[in-house]
């Protein structure tokens, strides 16, 4: 048989699907909207009910909002009290980011294309709103240009696309020093901290400092030395069986208690140790089903091949029980991002807390709608475009994996 | 083993056992010192501060009021009983919540797999909503926006029995009578009997192969019942309250304080998003062909759902489910946010009167944590009981 039928037969037989039919709109209404009786009163009722609620939502929206009390505070809502003086660092932060973005979406595309437009998006956006100032615009246009230099580099360089996981690293301590001065810019204490950039900034801390903290404690759970075992269960059990909010509480409380006579530190950075208490519970949880998932005769290979338990755990188990556990541990990102709102309820000024000084100034009195509107938005925004990433995530991972 | 001359024990460093022996010794070592160091800065703190650790503080008066209770409450009243006020109002958050979410989490759940394209859509839409913004915008929208925002109640009118106005819910509700708790011995008694009458004519409709109408006796029986019971006891277990309108507040039905509406609306509507996900999961992980089994075999659509889909779906979606409800009761805390007197927010308020913090938060975890592994033992009984029998 030449080799032409054969991809022939080939392109006839690829799909095993039946070919999809076009449906005529009466049909598609026929089959999707009135197929019963039952379903056609829905329908109508449903009908009414969305029209209903979009009319009064449009009209909210459109005519009734006083949107001014965000355009007023944009400041506030994005970095809260950070000096204004030093805002630049902010802005080079964000620089930083966005080149990172553009590098790995030049790199490796995947995954990152999603974040990568969604950034982009958000720039375009926000350069047309119109109570942006200029200066705003311009660093903006920055941060595309940015993202640009990102790609280029990113597409140039095939070296970058081993690397550009751990330059993410670099990157994080890069923006704190930019954001904190470590000394040597002017610091910045973190209690001027607020807004979304504090928002931010206390997920990916918690995110990246619970990390480690979680895979040591669910390595400890599936140890087989009893002390280590016994330990590690009480504290995961005991962090995931109490609320968030008793979490923070204490560790506002107690931490000083704790500390040494004469030895300070900020509600941020207690708001910080609170939330990375609580999340490596979560995340030790995850990482446990990951571990779980390892076959046995995996880590009774490596011990056959002489491979002493350590490097059995680092190099055979970890690597292939982390790869399980990445799309569970999007989801966790998301409801650490989305539980960082609980810090408003011990004083700190997050894009929550500034919502609610907002609201309380008499100058915005009754624009509590609006205020938490645009707060839940932007929180929406975030967190769908991670939940799109992560399905996104496990889809391409399970491929090839069974 | 097999010659002892040329294989040497290895030395006792070498040995795993011992190794493994001397690693956790140092582990717990190092865990008993930074315990011991946190516990001595504690104590010197507390020293300093003029405050030993002790639970004597318990028995004092709270002196504060509480806005919301189940039962009696007086600042005149100790601080345990404050805290036990607390305590029940959690859990009558939690309570209340897990029944309201369970329902709309079911039938958002089922609405996402509806062949109405419209009902599909509007489903997802509310999920996609509400589950990717945080719980305390939520609430804080609930309570600030719309609660706070609604007509005062002296604007309102009561319409068939609700009021809804900036003081909260009033709907009709039900008054006990004197004879509740005799007709709930009743009750039982009628249901124990209804059910055996069913079991016995069920078994001889399989024996004698008639119809016998088995479910028609059960209800019969019910039916029967309780009009015995009506002509003997003279009343009805409890009578209807229709909430009045009195100018500045209400008489009667049953009144949801606004704080305790927005921190339940927001739970419901938050936690069901991710029930409706269970469910709809659950239910698809039911194969396809003992559907179209069921339906080769001529059942209805709503019998295959029940007799079916759900018996299985339920098996993978109780675990799950039950880490929600966990949720649930956990994010009940949040309540402090806007008012309402929970364990939290009366635990921090006792806090701040008494300054003694180890002691309080103490009790507050441990509360917390009782509240949690009572559900997990409720929900694995009936995990196990709906468990899959295998050999």
């Amino acid at each position: 048989m030449n080799t032409e039928k054969l991809q022939q037969i080939k392109s006839t037989t690829r799909s095993p699907m039946p070919a999809e039919v076009r449906l005529s709109p009466g049909a598609w209404l026929k089959k999707n909207l009135f197929y019963s009786w039952f379903s056609s009163i829905l329908t109508i009722t449903l009908l009414a009910l969305a029209v209903l609620l979009i009319k009064n939502i449009a009209g909210w929206t459109f005519f009734t909002a006083r949107w001014e009390v965000i355009s007023a505070n944009f400041k506030l809502f994005m970095v809260g009290q950070y000096p204004i003086e030093q805002l630049w660092r902010v802005w080079t932060a964000l620089l930083l980011v966005s080149l990172f973005i553009g590098l790995t979406y030049g790199a490796k595309r995947g995954i990152s294309t999603i974040m990568f437009f969604s950034v982009t998006t958000v720039y375009l956006v926000s350069i047309v709103l119109p109570f942006i100032s200029g200066s705003s615009r311009f660093w903006l246009v920055g941060a595309l240009v940015s993202l640009g230099v990102g790609v280029g580099i990113g597409m140039i360089v095939p070296y970058l696309k081993k690397v550009v996981g751990y330059a993410w690293i670099l990157c994080f301590i890069l923006v704190l020093f930019f954001i904190q001065g470590f000394g040597i810019l002017p610091e910045v204490r973190t209690n001027t901290w607020g807004g979304l950039m504090l928002t931010m900034m206390l997920a990916t801390i918690a995110i990246v400092f619970s990390f480690p903290i979680g895979v040591l404690f669910a390595l400890g759970r599936a140890s087989k030395l009893p002390i280590v075992r016994t330990i590690s269960v009480i504290y995961i059990e005991v962090i995931r069986g109490v609320p968030l909010i008793t979490i923070l509480f204490m560790a506002q409380i107690m931490v000083p208690l704790f500390l040494p006579g004469g030895v300070t530190v900020d509600n941020v950075v207690r708001a910080m140790v609170g939330l990375v208490i609580f999340n490596s519970a979560y995340i030790a949880e995850n990482v446990r089903g990951g571990l779980q998932s390892v076959p046995n005769s995996q880590v009774e290979a490596s011990h056959a091949l002489g491979l002493s338990t350590f490097k059995t755990t680092v190099f055979i188990v970890l690597p292939q029980a982390l790869r399980v556990t990445i799309p569970s541990m999007v989801g966790q990102s998301i409801s650490i991002l989305k539980d960082t709102t609980l810090v408003a309820t011990v004083g700190l000024l997050d894009i929550l807390g500034i919502g609610r000084t907002v609201t309380s100034n008499p100058e915005f009195l009754g624009t509590q709608k609006e205020v938490f509107v645009f707060v839940a938005l932007l929180f929406w925004v975030i967190c769908f475009t991670m939940s799109v990433t992560s399905r996104k995530l496990e889809r391409s991972l399970s491929v090839g994996h069974n | 083993m097999a010659e002892p001359s040329t294989h040497k024990r290895p030395p006792f460093w070498r040995n795993q056992k011992y190794l493994n022996l001397i690693w956790q010794l140092l582990f717990l070592v190092f865990i008993i010192g930074f315990i011991v160091f946190l516990a001595t800065n504690a104590m010197a703190g507390l020293n300093r501060a003029g405050l030993g650790l002790s639970f004597q503080f318990l028995t004092n008066r709270a002196s504060f009021p509480i806005g919301e209770t189940v039962v009696s409450f007086s600042p005149s009243d100790t601080f345990v009983r404050a805290l036990y006020v607390g305590f029940l109002n959690t859990l009558k958050v939690s309570i209340v919540g897990i029944v309201l979410t369970t329902i709309v989490g079911v039938l958002v759940g089922i609405s996402r797999l509806s062949s109405n394209w419209l009902l599909r859509t509007l489903s997802t839409w509310y999920i996609e909503i509400f589950r990717n913004t945080p719980v305390l915008v939520q609430i804080f929208f609930w309570y600030f926006a719309v609660m706070l925002a609604m007509p005062r109640i002296q604007d309102v009118n009561a319409n068939y029995g609700f009021i809804i106005s900036n003081r909260g819910f009033v709907f009709p509700w039900f008054d006990a009578n004197s004879s509740l708790w005799i007709w709930l011995a009743l009750l039982l008694v009628l249901l124990i009997a209804a059910f055996l009458t069913f079991k016995w004519k069920n078994k001889q409709q399989i024996e004698q192969g008639k119809k016998l109408y088995p479910s028609l006796w059960l209800i019969g029986v019910l039916i029967i019942g309780i009009g015995v019971g009506y002509l003997v006891l003279g009343e009805f277990p409890a009578s209807l309250s229709l909430p009045e309108h009195t100018g500045t507040g209400s008489v009667g039905g049953y009144r949801f304080s606004p704080e305790f509406a927005a921190i339940l609306f927001a739970l419901v509507m938050y936690t069901a998003t991710y029930i409706a996900e269970i469910v709809r999961g659950g239910i698809l992980a039911v194969p396809k062909g003992q559907i179209e089994a069921a339906e080769a075999l001529g059942l209805s659509s709503s019998k295959i759902l029940r007799f079916v889909t759900f018996p299985q779906a339920i098996r993978t979606i109780i675990p799950p489910v039950t880490s929600q409800y966990l949720g649930l009761a956990k994010n009940s805390s949040l309540a402090v946010a806007v008012g309402y007197p929970d364990l939290f927010s009366v635990g921090s308020t006792t806090l701040n009167q008494t300054g003694r913090a180890i002691e309080v938060i103490t009790i507050m975890l441990l509360a917390y944590l009782t509240i949690s592994v009572v559900t997990s033992i409720i929900m694995n009984i009936y995990n196990k009981y709906t468990a899959l029998v295998e050999r």
